[in-house]
Parts: structure tokens; sequence; C-alpha cells
């Protein structure tokens, strides 16, 4: 840990005096000297760009003092989860980021600890799921998709992220729609976006799923054609959702905060209303929209109910699919 | 905006006064980064991806891009005077490298591995201007059947790293698949080779791998086997490349550059397979044969040290030009051009071409940069071979210590690193050799992942291999590589 403080500090030192002050928005009541983040997740991906964003704009209008983060990354947050339980447990002023990638990592991985060890604050952002084949594909329309799945699941590949991820899931569910099984999936699984939009481009797989964000600009490109997205409502506005399409699927991959394990009723009402007032700010709607986040704000008890559904529905898939 | 109007335009933006300071800036950090096994180029962009809420969008992209080559060219310079690679491209480097640092010729292989840079660097950026639409279309053509057949071809190179007996070099090799097996199977999401370790699920670090075995192991051996004797400092040497090296260079410079390019453009490429077959080829090219692997060959550093560095170049493209991240640091770049508001595609060319082309001259200038902060270094960082043995290698050893650490801040890591350390010294009092460790290991998962997609594809039709035109000409090449040299030379002996 003390290395990549050093570092850190040694580069923000550097860039700091070059950078000058940031305009001041108007000041709100401090609720946290000094607030700690936990990421477990390795910097510069999805969870910690939502805790320096939240960072960014709890700063600037004087919710919070000073952040301090702590980044553990590995296998899909389940390395860095029970270092969070256990050295935080009970502790006020400390926050942990994390998603939907948890929910399936925790019970493919068996990781004795999961999302229920610690206590759910509020669900912060989501960004729904995106099916889509290569421009030139003979598939023209989400029917003809499912009609390829229906008659021949293993001859329709299918390119998307890591087995038993988002992507995988919502394939095996879209199986399961048209009386298959999600065993018989043909899922090519690709490291990283890059190699899966590269195979999806040179129409290498039948299709691909992952989320809206990263093939979004292959759509208007006109690389890709779009056949449905997978969030409640419409994320781009001339492709449908899965429901309105009569497929009763809902999944995005969501992010949100959590707090650790055994704190005081009065500790987690605290951090409530800190994510409450943040969420409420304009700043927050504009550094939203600035990153291309879909709002998905679901604050205490409902988000603890949608924890267990989420769960529950992605046993269920993992559990056919194979995984657990 | 065509080429020639891009350039000059960016290169008026890039010029100044601001700009420079932040090229500046980055190539400073990143040849710091470079030399520290295991703090990357991505972890580094990563860190300072904050200021993104604060700087200009030009701005942060030279430092980020000054970044991303100056690891490239600071990860050569431990490789060669440690024997500790700072990152994955640099590994096949520490081969020749270090042979030659120990043989009083560290100079030449520094300043070698600077030139080289600049050259390959130079002519992966102009790849990058003129030719990177062309070639990404191309690269889009090749898919997982492809991929697995170039794997192999990368596996011909183990021939030329086996070392006098093949017996202890196949078990090398198969030490080093075995190695990369550890962690989550990415088609099946199964644990393998884990033993319940949460820490090994992701996988083994292969530059940790490296370093374990390069550098941990050589000092343990040291100090197991050298106990009493005399003391030797090494000599420095000569700091300047004689005109018989820059002959033997020149070749391998332009090969090198030629063959990164491509595969850094691959989205499945990278810089680690053209820094193996540059290696392969200028060993078997040399006039001088008998310095592989003894002395250390000029041939071995001038020739892979291009072909990262142009590779380096080559993974610029698919981000650029489509918006493909293909490696860890093109990841991170691109979610940095997301907190500017700009969605990376195959439309950033034209909505954003003032700033892509600002960032192609900045690389120009970088590269530059770079060149002149490193050859004067040259001789401060060979004196480093100045320090007595016991000193030096503590000293190695603390260095990847604390490097590895940076990687996770993981305990685990640091015990493989003295456990693979370990067997890295058994190895060399037994005379296995460590290469073909690193090659399976690189080699081995990447091959693995290759050919599963592919089967997946064809629904398990193995002739997908062969019955794909590309796929075989690159089987039909490996095959060559493989039998070609010894039947060439049953026929010379013949006449």
């Amino acid at each position: 840990m003390l290395r990549r403080t050093l570092l850190s500090t040694a580069l923000a030192a550097a860039t700091l005096p070059l950078l000058g002050g940031g305009a001041r928005a108007q000041q709100q009541q401090q609720l946290y000297s000094s607030l700690h983040v936990f990421i477990p997740a390795g910097p510069g991906g999805g969870w910690d760009g939502l805790g320096r964003a939240i960072e960014q704009v709890a700063r600037q209008a004087g919710l919070v003092g000073n952040f301090q983060f702590e980044n553990v990354g590995g296998a899909g947050g389940t390395v860095g989860l029970p270092r969070f339980i256990s050295q935080r447990r009970g502790r006020e002023g400390s926050i942990l980021v994390g998603g939907a990638v948890m929910v399936g990592s925790v019970l493919a991985n068996k990781s004795p600890f999961g999302l229920k060890d610690v206590t759910p604050i509020a669900r912060m952002t989501t960004e729904p799921g995106i099916i889509v084949v290569p421009a030139g594909s003979d598939i023209k329309d989400l029917q003809g998709f499912l009609d390829a799945l229906k008659s021949n699941p293993g001859g329709t590949s299918v390119a998307g992220g890591s087995a038993g991820g988002i992507d995988h899931i919502v394939l095996g569910l879209l199986l399961k729609s048209q009386g298959r099984s999600a065993k018989e999936a043909s899922y090519v699984a690709f490291a990283g976006g890059g190699p899966a939009q590269a195979a999806i481009l040179g129409a290498q797989v039948k299709a691909g799923i992952s989320g809206v964000s990263e093939f979004a600009e292959q759509i208007k490109a006109g690389r890709m054609r779009a056949l449905a997205t997978t969030g409640e409502t419409r994320s781009l506005p001339d492709v449908p959702t899965l429901k309105e399409s009569g497929i009763d699927i809902t999944l995005g991959n969501w992010r949100g905060v959590f707090g650790p394990p055994g704190i005081k009723p009065e500790t987690r009402e605290g951090l409530v209303k800190f994510v409450t007032t943040l969420h409420g700010l304009p700043a927050w709607k504009e550094m939203m929209e600035r990153q291309g986040w879909e709002d998905a704000f679901l604050p205490g008890e409902a988000f603890e109910a949608y924890l267990k559904r989420d769960e529950a529905a992605t046993a269920e898939v993992l559990r056919e699919i194979g995984l657990i | 905006m065509d080429a020639w109007s891009g350039l000059a335009f960016g290169f008026g933006n890039a010029l100044t006064i601001t700009n420079l300071g932040w090229a500046l800036l980055g190539c400073f950090l990143g040849t710091a980064i470079g030399v520290l096994p295991g703090i990357g180029p991505a972890l580094t962009i990563a860190l300072l991806l904050p200021i993104t809420f604060q700087v200009s969008a030009t701005g942060a992209f030279i430092l980020f891009c000054g970044v991303f080559y100056g690891a490239m060219y600071g990860g050569s310079t431990t490789s060669i005077l440690l024997n500790t690679p700072g990152e994955s491209g640099s590994i096949i480097t520490a081969l020749e490298g270090a042979k030659m640092a120990r043989n009083g010729r560290a100079g030449p292989a520094l300043v070698t591995a600077a030139v080289g840079s600049f050259i390959a660097g130079t002519i992966g950026t102009l790849g990058l201007s003129f030719l990177g639409p062309i070639v990404v279309e191309l690269a889009l053509k090749l898919g997982p059947a492809e991929y697995f057949s170039l794997m192999v071809l990368c596996f011909v190179t183990v021939s030329a790293v086996l070392g006098g007996s093949a017996l202890r070099g196949l078990a090398s090799l198969g030490l080093g698949l075995l190695i990369g097996l550890v962690g989550i199977d990415l088609q099946t999401g199964q644990p393998r080779l884990t033993f319940g370790i949460p820490e090994l699920l992701d996988g083994i670090d292969v530059v940790l791998v490296a370093v374990a075995l390069f550098a941990v192991g050589e000092t343990l051996y040291l100090a197991w086997r050298h106990m009493e004797g005399k003391q030797e400092v090494r000599e420095v040497g000569r700091l300047m490349m004689t005109k018989e090296d820059w002959k033997r260079s020149t070749g391998p410079w332009f090969r090198g550059a030629l063959l990164g390019f491509p595969f850094g453009v691959m989205p499945a490429g990278g810089t680690e397979m053209p820094t193996m077959l540059s290696y392969y080829a200028e060993r078997k090219l040399s006039k001088h044969p008998e310095e592989f692997g003894t002395t250390g060959a000029i041939e071995g550093v001038a020739g892979p040290e291009a072909a990262n560095n142009a590779a380096a170049a080559g993974v610029l493209v698919p981000m650029l030009t489509l918006g493909l991240p293909t490696s860890a640091t093109a990841a991170i770049m691109l979610s940095a051009f997301q907190s500017y508001g700009i969605q990376p595609g195959p439309l950033l060319f034209t909505s954003q071409g003032e700033l892509v082309w600002t960032l192609i001259a900045s690389l120009y200038i970088a590269n530059i940069m770079l060149v002149v902060l490193n050859l004067p270094l040259v001789g401060l960082w060979a004196r480093i071979l100045k320090i007595p043995t016991p000193q030096l290698y503590a000293g190695i050893l603390v260095f990847a210590t604390i490097g590895t650490y940076g990687i996770s801040n993981s305990v685990v890591d640091l015990m493989l690193l003295y456990g693979i350390g370990i067997i890295a010294m058994f190895m060399r009092r037994f005379e296995f050799p460590q290469a073909p460790v690193v090659i399976g290991m690189i080699l081995g998962p990447m091959a693995e992942q290759a050919m599963r997609q592919a089967l997946t594809i064809s629904q398990g039709d193995w002739t997908t291999f062969v019955t794909r035109p590309v796929s075989l000409s690159i089987l039909l090449l490996a095959l060559l590589g493989l039998v070609g040299p010894r039947l060439w030379a049953l026929a010379a002996r013949r006449s």
C-alpha cells in the first residue's frame, strides 16, 4: 500500500501546482471530514471510476473534507471484499464501491464472503446490455436472432466477456426464453472489450453481447446492427428493449455503494443521507452525463431487496450453465 | 483532414510550451516507471486519471502518451543491466542484453536499445499516421483460428532458446505452460490450479515470473554457489557503439520494427509475440550465432527492442481508428476519453480530428525527447555495474521485491516471487534454461484460448485451422521454421 500511496502522492504533487483550483460549486454542510473509499478492483475500471466521480463531486460541494482510496483488485472483487469486511467491520466513515459483476463472481468463485456480508447503501448507476450483429449479417432483427437461437443454438456463436459474466447470463436467459437450455449456448468468451469487438466487426462470430457504451459508437458508425437492449427503458432511441419485444428480461451492469458490516443504524442512515444528498446535486447529474452513465439511484432498504432478487436470478442461470 | 494537413495542424498544436511540458513530464514519469518492475504504464495512467477532471483533454493525452512511450524505453534499461524486465515486452531483451552487460558491453546494449526504440517508435508512429485505417481493416479479418496459428508459429521460436539439452529445454517449457494454466479459465469460468487461494484466481503475472526466474533465481544461485572466492568488479567497457555494432544493429532495427507494428495493430496481438519472432529471426540470420546465449549478441537486443516499440505504436491504431482497447493501457486511455465526454469509436478521427492529430504529433515529439533523455543517461546507468557483486545483487533483490509488491500489494505475490525464484535457482544449478518458461507462460494461455474460441465458433470442427487460407499459410510457415533449418543443414552436409 505504501508504495502506491507514495507514487500517487508524488504524481499528485507533480501535477497539482499546474492545475490551479477548480471552480468552487455552492458549499454544502460537511457530512464527513474524511471518507475512506475501498475499491475491490484496480485503478482505471468502472468501480474505480464511480469512486473517483463521487470524490470529485462531493469534495467540490464541500460534503466531504478529504478522501482516502484503497484499491485491492482481483477475481471480480472477491479478493478485496474479505479484506474490507475484516478491516472495516463496524467502523464509520468507510464505503465500498461494487456492483453486479461481484454478484456473479462471488457465486462462481464460491467466495466465503458475499454482498450479504456488507451493508447496502445505494445503487447509483447502471449500464444495460445490448445485443448486436455484424453490419453485414443476415440476421435483421431480434426475432431473427431468437429464431436462430431456437433452431440452431450451437451454430449461433455469440461473443462477450468472461464466462459466467453478465453477457453470458443475458444469452443464457434468452435461450431459456426460447425453450432452450443455457447450457446449449455457443458462447465465445474474450478477455476485454477490444478483442470481442474485433471479432464482431470482423464477422468472426454471429452476434455479440456487451454493455451499451461499448458498442454505441460502432452502431452509430454503421459497423454493427443493434437488435435490442436489456434495460427497463430504451438506452438508444431506435433500439427496442427486450421487455417491449415481449421478452421479460431486464438486466444491467449496476454499480453502487456499500458500508462495512456491523455498523450502527445511525451510521447507515448517515451514509444513505450522504449518497442521497450527492445524488441530488446538479454537479452529479453533469458528471453522469459526461461519463455516459444511466441513473439507477435506489437507496437503503429498496436496494437491499433488489440485491436479493438479483442474486437469486443470477444463481439460477449460473447453475443452469453449470458454473455453480 | 488528410494525414498531411492533420499532422501539420497537430504539430502546430503540440509545440506549445504547455503541451511540450506535458510531454516532457510524461516521458520522464514513463521512463521512471518503466524501470520499476511491476508498475507498468497501465497502472500509472490509471493513477493519473483523476487529472482528467482538471486538465484539458489535449494536455492529458499528451501526458498519457508520453508515459506509454517512456515506459517502453525504461523497461529495457533494467532488462539489460539487472536482468530484471520492467514490463512484458522487454522480457526477450533481457536474454541477450543481460549477457552483453555481464561481458562489459552494457553501453552498446543500452545505446542500441535506445536508438532502436527511437527508430521503431518513429516507424510505428508513421504507420499510425499514414497506414492506420488500412492495416486495421486487414487485422479485423483475422479470427481466433488465425491467432492460434500465429501462436503456433511463435512456439517455433522456443527452439532458439532451448539450450544444449532439448529435454531440459522442453521441461522448462512445460513448467511455463503449467504456470500459465493457473487462474479462472476464461471460456468456462472454472478455477484451475488455484488451490483455494483467491489471489491466484486472476492467474500469475508474467512479469513477476520473469523477474523471479531471471533476477531472483540468479541472485539466490550466486549466494548459494559463490560464498567465497575473489571479488570481481565488472568492467563497464566502452559506452558508445562501435562501427561494427552500428552495422550489426541496423538490419535488426528495421526488421524488428516491421515485424512489431502489424502485431501491435492486431486486436489480439500485443508486444510479446513480435519480440519472440524477432529474436528468433535475428538468431537465425546473424553472422555471429556463437555470441547468442554466450557473450550476448547485439542483434538480439536491437531486434526485439525495436519490435517492442513498434508494437506499442501499433496498439494505438485500433484504439484511435476503431475505439478498440486491445491492451490494458489502451483500455484505460479510452476510459479517459470518456471522462471528457468523448465516445471513442470509428468516428473519432472525424469528430475529434484536432485532438487525435495533436496526440499523434506529440508521439513524434515524445520519441525525440525520449532518445535525447535516455542517451546521456547510458553512462550513468552503466555505472551501476561498478557496484561489487554482493551489493549489486542485494540491490536487485530489494528492487524486485518492491516492484512486485507494487503490482497488487499482495503478500501472495511476494511468496510466488521467492518460490519461483528458488525453483529458478535449482534450474540454474542443473542447467535448465529459463527463457522457455516465460515463452510457455505467455504463449500457452493465449494459444489455448484462441484454439477454444476457434473451436466454439466452428462447432468443434478441427479442420477450421487448415481450411481458412491465412491460418493454413501461417501453419505452413511454422512448419518451415521448424524443419527448414534442419533440412538446410542436411543438404549442406550432403554437398
